[in-house]
């Protein structure tokens, strides 16, 4: 009933691990597939190992997460070695994801990526937690992402996704550009710019002051994200936002989704989340009458 | 929701030259091997077990050792930090069993918040059986000024201490884990009725927190003698709920700052980095040396 193809490959369901939730080691991956997940993205990772922001790094709230994590990995090379273990764990899609300060440093990891056996490269262009070192998220411009678009599309030897930040007004556009440029998908949303203060310390609470807001709050702003990358362009969209039950996930296949990205619900609603959504929806398309997702993939759009 | 409090530092006390605790007067009704996150604005937020807790309050036992910790050594009474928990999972409380505690460095607070929790039931349910709960505690350190909580344990009922130093300028010279023979025999866990007789009935069962090499060297100790056991496992955490993955373990994808970091001795062999390897902050893994 969930059963999803993406590009040629198929998907048990269209849950998949959202990058930087869970990690980048394959037994953390590999968990998540157990815990439910139709496929997986792994943390992104850099040229070089990153410690990431001092702590604290998170914060969960009611109706939000919040993180500044700081983009922390151990570096394209010792990725590679976990993405390799990952296969040896798990028969599941996999989803490596990169990012780099420049156009010519994505294509070098990017180069580096492709000797593990991942199925899709997806591009973070869209981290709205590291300005201080890289300056704006490349997502914010037409013209970055088209130059990176077309040199990772150059090294690439699986599918590329370009994940794209709902800070951008103009997200559909740059989506386009993304398409015109060579991307094979996309990714609708990273986090949200934000930050949250304590008044007893009258601090920000993160260390880096600010962070990415995901989680439930993120949901309606991802919802109209996807609704108007699906009107734009043509290639599949994993839509990703702050989806945390069945009626979330429906919702999002109806803006235009192809596979759902599922993180921060690991914190609202445990490990055990993509399990649960799965069986929602399947729960909900029975009451509803739905046989497939394509079924309703994008049914939002018809007046 | 994980919110912080910002609670005053009621009382600070020098253990050794190198550990102090840090008392505060509120309750987090915690369990022995559960945790706190202490979060210094603007420095950092780091892990620490609940070293204490009785009807007064908690209380922290903190090693010096970097950044967060020498700034935490700066502080005084009065000053405040911020704190959010409990979390992670606990050493079993279970009556009518001979505990044997090992403990490495400031392993010694967390084991011994839990011996006082187990004489604090033992007089509360005042059957015969749970009274008869008891504990050989096994105390390391490098050497005598470095031993942790001798007059907290020594003031405890039903629990006798055995020290060992790597100087051997108090107790036992050499690793606390020398002592294990003395007090699991072999096949301890093996119920024939000789040996019943001779443990008069109690089960055995091991909780040990202190430096991994150490751990590792009571479960294969525990293993082989086919006692039970509980041990704590420290990984680098960063969110403490399970989100980002920095904790978890190889190959189960535990996370110990959720699923640990108390683990059973059953799920501890199957972790196959435990004694191995850890991971930094940024995930790159680290042999423990020999
Ligand atoms: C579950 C758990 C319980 C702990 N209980 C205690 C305790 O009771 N008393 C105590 O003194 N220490 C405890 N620690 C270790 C404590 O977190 C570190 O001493 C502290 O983080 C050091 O920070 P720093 O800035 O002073 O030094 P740093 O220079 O940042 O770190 C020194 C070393 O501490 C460890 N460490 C640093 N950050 C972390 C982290 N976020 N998570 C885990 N380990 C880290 C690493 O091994 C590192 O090499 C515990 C750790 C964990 C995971
Ligand atoms: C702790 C944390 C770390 C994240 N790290 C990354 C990352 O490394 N790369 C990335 O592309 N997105 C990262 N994200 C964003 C998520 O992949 C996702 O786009 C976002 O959280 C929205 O989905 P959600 O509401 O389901 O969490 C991170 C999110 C969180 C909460």
């Amino acid at each position: 009933m969930l059963t999803t193809t993406f590009l040629n490959k198929t998907f048990a369901n269209p849950i998949v691990l959202a990058s930087g939730i869970l990690g980048v080691s394959a037994a953390s991956l590999a968990r998540a597939v157990k815990d439910g997940c139709g496929g997986v993205t792994a943390k992104s990772v850099s040229l070089e190992p990153r410690s990431g922001h001092p702590n604290p790094t998170t914060a969960g709230m009611e109706h939000f997460f919040i993180n500044a994590v700081g983009l922390s990995n151990p570096g394209v090379d010792a990725a590679v070695e976990e993405l390799k273990k990952f296969k040896e764990l798990s028969v599941s899609p996999l989803i490596g994801s990169i990012f780099a300060g420049t156009p010519e440093e994505f294509a070098v990891v990017t180069e580096k990526i492709c000797a593990a056996p991942i199925d899709f490269l997806e591009i973070n262009v869209s981290c709205p937690n590291v300005s201080k070192e890289f300056g704006k998220p490349f997502a914010y411009s037409t013209e970055a992402v088209e130059i990176i678009t077309k040199k990772v599309k150059a090294k690439a030897t699986v599918p590329i996704i370009i994940k794209l930040s709902p800070n951008a007004w103009n997200i559909d556009e740059i989506a386009l550009a993304a398409e015109t440029a060579g991307a094979d998908a996309l990714c609708a949303v990273n986090t949200i710019s934000g930050m949250i203060i304590d008044c007893h310390s009258r601090k920000p609470i993160l260390h880096n002051k600010q962070g990415g807001v995901s989680g439930p709050a993120l949901l309606p702003i991802a919802l109209k994200c996807v609704y108007d990358i699906y009107k734009k362009v043509k290639i599949p969209i994993i839509g990703t936002g702050g989806i945390c039950s069945g009626e979330d996930a429906l919702a999002m296949i109806m803006a235009g989704a192809a596979l759902l990205g599922v993180g921060s619900a690991v914190y609202f609603r445990g490990s055990e989340v993509f399990e649960k959504i799965c069986e929602e929806m399947e729960k909900i398309m029975e009451e509803e009458g739905i046989k497939n997702l394509e079924e309703i993939r994008g049914a939002a759009h018809s007046s | 929701m994980d919110s912080t409090k910002f609670l005053k530092i009621e009382k600070i006390t020098d253990e050794t030259p190198f550990v102090k605790t840090f008392y505060f007067n509120h309750r987090l009704n915690s369990k022995p091997g559960q945790f706190v996150m202490l979060w210094l604005p603007g420095i950092d937020q780091k892990p620490f077990s609940i070293g204490w807790e009785d009807e007064n309050g908690f209380a922290l036992t903190v090693f010096n050792r970097g950044p967060t910790t020498n700034k935490l050594f700066e502080m005084k009474a009065g000053e405040r930090v911020g704190i959010s928990g409990p979390y992670g999972t606990s050493f079993s409380v279970r009556p009518n069993t001979r505990y044997i505690m090992v403990a490495g460095g400031y392993g010694a607070a967390p084991l011994s918040f839990l011996a006082k929790q187990l004489s604090v039931i033992a007089r509360s349910v005042a059957t015969k059986q749970s009274q008869s709960t008891k504990i050989d505690f096994l105390l390391g350190a490098r050497s005598a000024e470095h031993v942790l909580f001798e007059d907290r344990l020594s003031k405890l009922p039903n629990t006798k201490i055995h020290i060992a130093t790597d100087d051997g300028s108090k107790g036992h010279k050499g690793f606390v884990t020398d002592l294990l023979s003395s007090v699991i025999p072999a096949k301890a866990g093996i119920h024939d009725n000789s040996l019943d007789a001779r443990f008069h009935g109690h089960d055995i069962f091991v909780c040990t927190c202190g430096p991994e090499l150490m751990e590792k060297k009571v479960l294969d100790a525990c293993n082989v003698a086919g006692v039970e056991c509980e041990i704590s496992i420290e990984r680098y955490m960063k969110c403490g709920v399970g989100v980002c993955g920095q904790c978890a373990v190889d190959d189960l994808g535990l996370h110990m700052c959720k699923e640990g970091p108390v683990v059973s001795g059953a799920l501890a062999s199957q972790i196959k980095e435990f004694g191995v390897y850890h991971r930094d902050k940024s995930g790159k893994k680290v042999y423990f040396e020999n």
